[in-house]
């Protein structure tokens, strides 16, 4: 497969061009069906806009090659009629849990019983995102005012911040959880070592907002006024005023996209720096025409 | 590949100039982030960059997405403040509707651009459309108030009268339009540095396609690192169109020598500043991006 072939140089492994030549030629004679088992993907439904799952398919082919040749999908209200959560390698969650709705409820607590792996898809299952606002008194369950995280409810492995949250970021997620379970030891710990701040921010808590730049990278001193902040965030509430971040707080709909975009709240150098070979394994995982199957 | 601890991974150093008289004209140094990007914009390997333009203050720097040689030119020349660059990226992909976007800025931000490329958080679409990234070298900057002491107090030069600044051998240099020159030096200056610039562990732009700067070369020429396949590519292609003047960095004083001490001094530095953060408090530390 061409995941499995293409880790070659991010553990320090340098192959030489004669290497390189003999391995596509056992490669070219390899057996048609899978080497390896495809992990068991599923997405979950809770208070969500199912805009994180747009986010998904919009991956357009690249999600068709996933589904080819890494991932089964095995639950998916939308997508499929599979009524009940099933076992799932990855469970991919979006929205937040209102915790007046006793079924919401049971389904976030079933996820991560029957999850190895759970992800926070999207701002609103890491961090509430719009449902913060919500208080209830609307018809015709007035009485369901009261919206909570995933993370407030169950342990979450991985966060996938934004509203809506990248394509690409969802993307390579999968695809690093694919080597997590099914790949070499190299790239195991390629894996390890990408999902490490996603899953950094699943323990540093379930809040998001303009304050974050305040609070972890401003107050702290670690502001450089790069201005990333301001591209990402969805909703145009932060401008830079002299050099440093102005929030328009009214705006910001909490979703925690700026905090997790600032290359001052995480910036693991043993990945970015690597970002030309990574870049390139994910591409080469994703290129057309090499389905085994 | 050469993977240098203080100067990052690269192909290739050279010292650098462009061929275009134009671009010399005001360019800081060998006109090379300038002649890039116009190479780049004219062979259409990007359709777009983002560049410090001029900003509503004199000497204050304006992140613009530059689609033309003239908007490109307009953005040539150091300013030593704060310009949101990144600021634009996701923006460059939208109403602009570029597809080939080009970036040039300064360490930090060539950071924030592979970040977002590795982990687009509210990026969508940014992590394929980067196409070229230019990355200057830097040691710290200021914010514009910082910039505006500098240069009216210290050097006690009008800023509406100022045609180049410079931080080079110990001073900040201040020349005007009518031919005066003044300097500050260095150390005056310290305590104007932007805070976030102390946590810094990068000076020669490491992570962008090709780097380039002043230091190591001599005046008028910049000394250039050609880093990844692409900048290899449009490297190779911009010297062999005739683009810039090359001489190994081994045949030039102080070369890179000076550079690597300087690149050292930065980084141990900072280091330094980003390991007392852990006990700055009393059993309390500050936050590490890093850890």
């Amino acid at each position: 497969m061409g995941l499995l072939n293409s880790v070659k140089k991010i553990m320090g492994v340098e192959t030489k061009p004669a290497q390189v030549a003999m391995e596509k030629k056992a490669e070219a004679t390899k057996e048609k069906k899978p080497v390896t088992n495809k992990i068991k993907l599923g997405h979950v439904h809770m208070s969500g806009c199912t805009g994180c799952l747009v986010s998904i398919a919009d991956n357009n082919l690249g999600l068709i090659k996933i589904l080819d040749d890494y991932a089964d999908l095995v639950y998916c209200l939308t997508l499929a009629d599979v009524r009940h959560i099933p076992e799932m390698d990855v469970a991919l969650v979006e929205g937040s849990v209102c915790i007046q709705d006793h079924e919401s409820v049971e389904d976030i607590k079933e996820t991560r019983k029957k999850s190895k792996i759970v992800v926070a898809l999207g701002s609103c299952a890491c961090y509430g995102n719009i449902t913060r606002f919500s208080r209830g008194g609307q018809h015709n369950q007035p009485q369901h005012e009261s919206f909570l995280p995933i993370g407030d409810l169950i342990d979450v492995d991985v966060y996938i911040p934004g509203c809506p949250p990248s394509p690409e970021l969802i993307r390579n997620v999968a695809v690093m959880a694919y080597l997590l379970f099914e790949g070499n030891e190299d790239q195991k710990a390629l894996a390890g070592k990408y999902l490490k701040p996603l899953m950094d921010l699943a323990k540093r808590g379930t809040t998001g907002c303009f304050c974050d730049l305040m609070d972890d990278v401003i107050n702290q001193g670690l502001c450089m006024g790069c201005g990333t902040c301001a591209a990402s965030c969805p909703v145009r509430a932060i401008t830079l005023e002299f050099g440093k971040p102005q929030g328009e707080r009214d705006l910001c709909i909490k979703c925690g996209s700026c905090y997790g975009a600032c290359p001052r709240s995480f910036f693991n150098l043993d990945v970015i720096p690597e970002f030309e070979s990574i870049n390139e394994i994910i591409a080469d995982a994703l290129k057309e025409g090499e389905s085994n199957d | 590949m050469i993977e240098d601890p203080y100067l990052g991974k690269y192909v290739t150093c050279v010292s650098a100039r462009s061929t275009d008289k134009e671009i010399l004209k005001k360019a800081q140094d060998g006109g090379i982030a300038t002649t890039l990007m116009v190479y780049a914009l004219e062979e259409g390997i990007i359709d777009g960059t983002i560049v410090a333009g001029e900003g509503d203050k004199p000497w204050q720097p304006k992140p613009e997405v530059a689609m033309t040689r003239e908007d490109i030119l307009k953005a040539r020349g150091t300013r030593y403040s704060i310009s949101p660059q990144i600021s634009w990226l996701k923006e460059a992909t939208r109403s602009f509707g570029l597809d080939k976007v080009g970036i040039t800025g300064v360490c930090c931000q060539m950071q924030a651009v592979r970040k977002a490329q590795l982990y687009p958080i509210n990026m969508r679409d940014v992590p394929g459309k980067v196409a070229f990234t230019v990355g200057l070298f830097c040691m710290e900057n200021f914010p514009y108030k910082s910039m505006q002491s500098i240069v009216e107090d210290h050097a006690a030069q009008s800023l509406g009268s100022v045609k180049k600044m410079e931080i080079t051998k110990g001073k900040f240099w201040v020349y005007t339009e009518r031919g005066n020159v003044a300097t500050v030096p260095l150390k005056e200056t310290h305590k104007y540095e932007q805070p976030g610039c102390h946590v810094c562990l990068d000076y020669v732009s490491n992570l962008a396609d090709i780097s380039t700067g002043s230091v190591g070369s001599p005046d008028g020429w910049s000394t250039v690192f050609i880093r990844t396949k692409v900048g290899n590519e449009i490297w190779s292609k911009a010297v062999a169109a005739g683009l810039f003047e090359t001489k190994p960095i081994e045949e030039v004083k102080p070369g890179l020598d000076l550079l690597r001490k300087l690149a050292k001094e930065k980084i141990d530095k900072n280091q330094k500043t980003v390991e007392e953060r852990k006990t700055f408090g009393v059993n309390k530390g500050l936050r590490n991006p890093y850890a």
